[in-house]
């Protein structure tokens, strides 16, 4: 079986341009919807909260739920179906910050019994993140993504040479940037978990843009009379095949993740969705249009000196 | 690489057999005796979100420790100005860890600086005006009371936590004061967190005869006295509904430190629980001493600066026995029992993280992890075989064995399985096959070349080896450093990530390999199935 014909020549190199302001476009519309939405919908491990899963006995709806909890002076606070299992199962989650949060699941559960009856109500997972803690975690999570990225743009250029690092850390925070952009536009909550995500995708987009560019060296070393765009064409064309099956067996297992899984993993799930498949793209149509640009602007760089 | 094929089918066999008896206790639930004699019985560890259970963390408020520790030195201060014969108007703390002496005559300031000089190296002198002298407790021994109060709180937690029985258990100081605790397969989240978070003061005060609470809110409060209250709750919604205040005098006559035992008993008319206290010798003579002065007063017996009862003293005390009493459930008496048992916490704390996950919540969570990860893997294991044929099998030994392996050593590590690390190897399964279609791709194009089955496998393995081990080092380096900063889900998706990782290098390079030379061995292999 055979996806890519032997001997397919696509001409990536030469409509980078076009692939380039495409995806600084799809960047910019998450960064405006980010601006627009004054940051991301941080889940309660980055800003603190209370998180509590609901499980009911018999169908009822966040209207009716939100009513029940009405004595509660909950503050700003959400109600979201969850998972449609026999009544349902929803997540009531508290933004309020008091020192007592504790007690505050054991309240809610309170406000339902009286409601729903006792027996009808099971709280299924209580979270609770106090504000110190939150700023903690989104520290964190930061440095742990800075520090990837560090660590691998020193293995590229120890392996390779600095202008490719610098191309596969472009794409990967290409790659970021539009995972965290969709995020933002579908206005999904941002958790830790997503985080974990994230770098998944470093990764997962880094191995993608590594395997290119080691068919870029081996064919660098015999290219004779080619010219350096060709050789990458020629590099990228060879390699796609393996890409684009790579992404689909890890696609494969991701959406039986995402729809399998259950509630609790099914943002996580998506993350990694969307970070696959924009990983796949960067690496065949950033990463390596980024090392050219390096080059000619080194090129150029010299040319002035010599001026 | 090993040339010989025996060898290398040696290696892998026993890579196999070591990891079956490593996964064995995780898989079957009665063992035969015999296997935990000789053979690993670690299983792997489920976390929390699995099992269902508490992760708390929370903070020592080591400045109470402190402060604490700074109002004992104040008074070992007066006791050694007395003895010396020094005249001083009052010692007492500014805050916690800074101490002001006022002395009577100025002329002294020189003397004490020689005497608590020699006498309390900890604390240093700030400042000495003509009579008033400053100390300050040193930035070693300011170390050290609040290791020492982090110390004391991780041990009388974990003293608690064993009484109210909780198998595996973990209590982690960790770094800013802060203390770990997971509790696993807890129902009752509520009574844990009472349990572990009370401070457990105990106190016993004289209830005041010079002032009448109903005066509270038209007299002044002199300096000596203070308000505590008592408080009511309603039975069902455990809400506050009352509360009486008792002024108390406010020097402390007694406190909880004395306490050798105590116990769940329950009151003959009615039935309600009560806790009993056992002093020890010290105590008793201590509990004589105080209800023989005060006969036909109110003695407050106080608890985390709550009035719990506060009886008639009828008559002296004597034998060393208290008890007390509070409209207690069965429950509640034998939590307090454990906690006065326990001891008191150095110090209080608060809780900064609090993560409960219900049992039911968390079987269903392994139950869809697993359901996706097999349905996963078929589908992994459907296409590869479409796609590449009999090598596509090959490709899918290569990942079953490395399912077998990533489980063996997660069991083998003790490493703890979360649902984010049962995401991590869904994501394994679908990058493990990489390395294959690396390898499988290259052949493709060598045998396009003209080149021989043997040739073409020869070298599309070695030209992609040097792929696949940049490409998986760049993402071990990811998944490292996800472990190395991450908390929580992050560390448990790492775990199976980088195993994974290491696990697939060897799999889908070392044993596809070693199927091939296997086959070439026995016959001439004229055709690739690829």
């Amino acid at each position: 079986m055979q996806f890519i014909k032997p001997g397919t020549t696509i001409d990536f190199v030469s409509r980078r341009f076009l692939f380039l302001s495409l995806s600084a476009a799809v960047i910019a519309i998450g960064l405006i919807s980010l601006i627009f939405h004054g940051g991301l919908n941080y889940g309660i491990d980055f800003v603190g909260g209370t998180l509590v899963q609901v499980k009911f006995g018999q169908a009822t709806t966040p209207d009716a739920i939100r009513d029940a909890l009405q004595g509660l002076d909950l503050g700003n606070s959400t109600i979201q179906q969850f998972e449609e299992a026999e009544g349902g199962e929803f997540l009531i989650r508290v933004e309020k910050s008091k020192a007592d949060l504790v007690d505050l699941s054991d309240e809610i559960k309170g406000a339902l019994d009286i409601r729903y009856g006792p027996g009808q109500v099971d709280i299924r997972r209580v979270e609770m993140v106090g504000p110190k803690v939150g700023e903690d975690l989104r520290r964190k999570g930061i440095f742990a993504i800075i520090y990837a990225i560090i660590g691998i743009l020193v293995y590229v250029t120890f392996r390779f040479e600095f202008k490719f690092a610098v191309g596969a850390v472009v794409a990967l925070v290409h790659d970021v940037l539009i995972t965290v952009g969709l995020f933002s536009l579908l206005n999904m909550e941002f958790s830790l978990p997503i985080v974990a995500a994230l770098l998944a995708i470093v990764g997962y987009s880094l191995n993608d843009t590594i395997v290119v560019y080691d068919r870029i060296r081996e064919n660098l070393r015999k290219a004779g009379r080619k010219t350096y765009e060709d050789v990458i064409n020629a590099s990228i064309n060879e390699t796609l095949s393996r890409t684009i099956l790579t992404s689909l067996t890890t696609l494969l297992v991701l959406i039986s993740l995402y729809f399998l899984g259950g509630g609790v993993i099914h943002d996580f799930a998506f993350a990694l969705i969307v970070g696959v498949v924009v990983g796949t793209y960067s690496s065949i149509f950033i990463a390596s249009p980024v090392v050219i640009a390096m080059r000619k602007m080194k090129f150029l760089q010299r040319q002035n000196q010599k001026v | 690489m090993i040339k010989s094929v025996k060898l290398r089918l040696l290696i892998i066999l026993a890579t196999i057999i070591l990891a079956g008896v490593y996964l064995m206790p995780s898989v079957v639930s009665d063992l035969p005796d015999w296997w935990g004699k000789v053979l690993p019985t670690d299983k792997i560890h489920l976390g929390l979100d699995l099992q269902g259970g508490i992760h708390l963390l929370m903070e020592v408020d080591v400045e109470k420790a402190l402060s604490a520790s700074t109002d004992r030195v104040a008074g070992e201060m007066q006791r050694l100005l007395r003895d010396k014969k020094i005249d001083f108007e009052q010692v007492k703390q500014v805050d916690a860890g800074t101490l002001s002496i006022v002395l009577t005559h100025a002329g002294d300031s020189s003397v004490i600086k020689d005497l608590l000089g020699n006498e309390m190296p900890q604390w240093q002198m700030m400042s000495a005006e003509e009579q008033v002298v400053s100390y300050r407790v040193s930035s070693d021994e300011r170390r050290r009371i609040e290791k020492l109060a982090i110390d004391q709180a991780v041990e009388t937690m974990r003293n608690r936590i064993d009484q109210f029985g909780v198998s595996e258990p973990e209590i982690r100081p960790q770094a800013d004061n802060r203390i770990l605790v997971q509790l696993p397969g807890i129902k009752d989240t509520r009574r844990a967190i009472d349990l572990i978070g009370k401070t457990a003061l105990l106190e016993f005060k004289l209830v005041s005869e010079s002032f009448d609470p109903r005066n509270l809110e038209s007299g002044t409060l002199p300096d000596h006295l203070e308000v505590l209250y008592q408080q009511e709750y309603d039975p069902v919604t455990k809400k506050v509904v009352r509360q009486v205040p008792f002024v108390l005098e406010k020097e402390s006559l007694m406190t909880g430190e004395y306490i050798a035992d105590a116990k769940v008993r329950f009151n003959s008319q009615f039935g309600e629980p009560y806790v009993a206290m056992d002093f020890n010798s010290q105590g008793a003579k201590l509990f004589d001493r105080i209800t023989a002065e005060n006969v036909k007063r109110r003695l407050a017996i106080i608890l985390d600066n709550h009035v719990y009862s506060a009886p008639v003293i009828q008559e002296r005390i004597a034998g060393g026995k208290a008890q007390i009493s509070g409209r207690f459930s069965a429950k509640e008496a034998r939590d307090l029992a454990i906690v006065l048992r326990a001891g008191a916490l150095p110090a209080p704390i608060r809780i900064l993280e609090k993560r409960a996950v219900g049992p039911s919540l968390g079987h269903d969570s392994i139950r869809k992890g697993l359901i996706s990860m097999v349905v996963g893997g078929l589908l992994v294991v459907l296409f590869m075989f479409a796609f590449y044929r009999l090598s596509g099998l090959v490709a899918n030994l290569a990942l079953v064995l490395n399912m077998l392996f990533i489980l063996s050593i997660l069991a083998l590590a003790k490493a703890t399985l979360t649902l984010p690390g049962i995401a991590g190897i869904v994501l394994t399964i679908g990058m493990a096959v990489d390395a294959n279609v690396l390898i499988f791709e290259r052949i493709k194009e060598e045998l396009r070349l003209g080149k021989t089955p043997r040739a073409a496998l020869d070298s599309g393995y070695g030209k992609a080896f040097l792929t696949i081990m940049d490409a998986n080092i760049t993402t071990l380096i990811a998944a490292i450093v996800l472990y190395q900063y991450g908390t929580g889900p992050i560390k448990g998706f790492a775990v199976t990530l980088s195993v994974g990782i290491i696990s697939s290098l060897f799999t889908a390079i070392f044993v596809t390999r070693l199927v091939y030379d296997f086959i070439q061995e026995r016959k001439a292999l004229k055709r690739l199935s690829i």
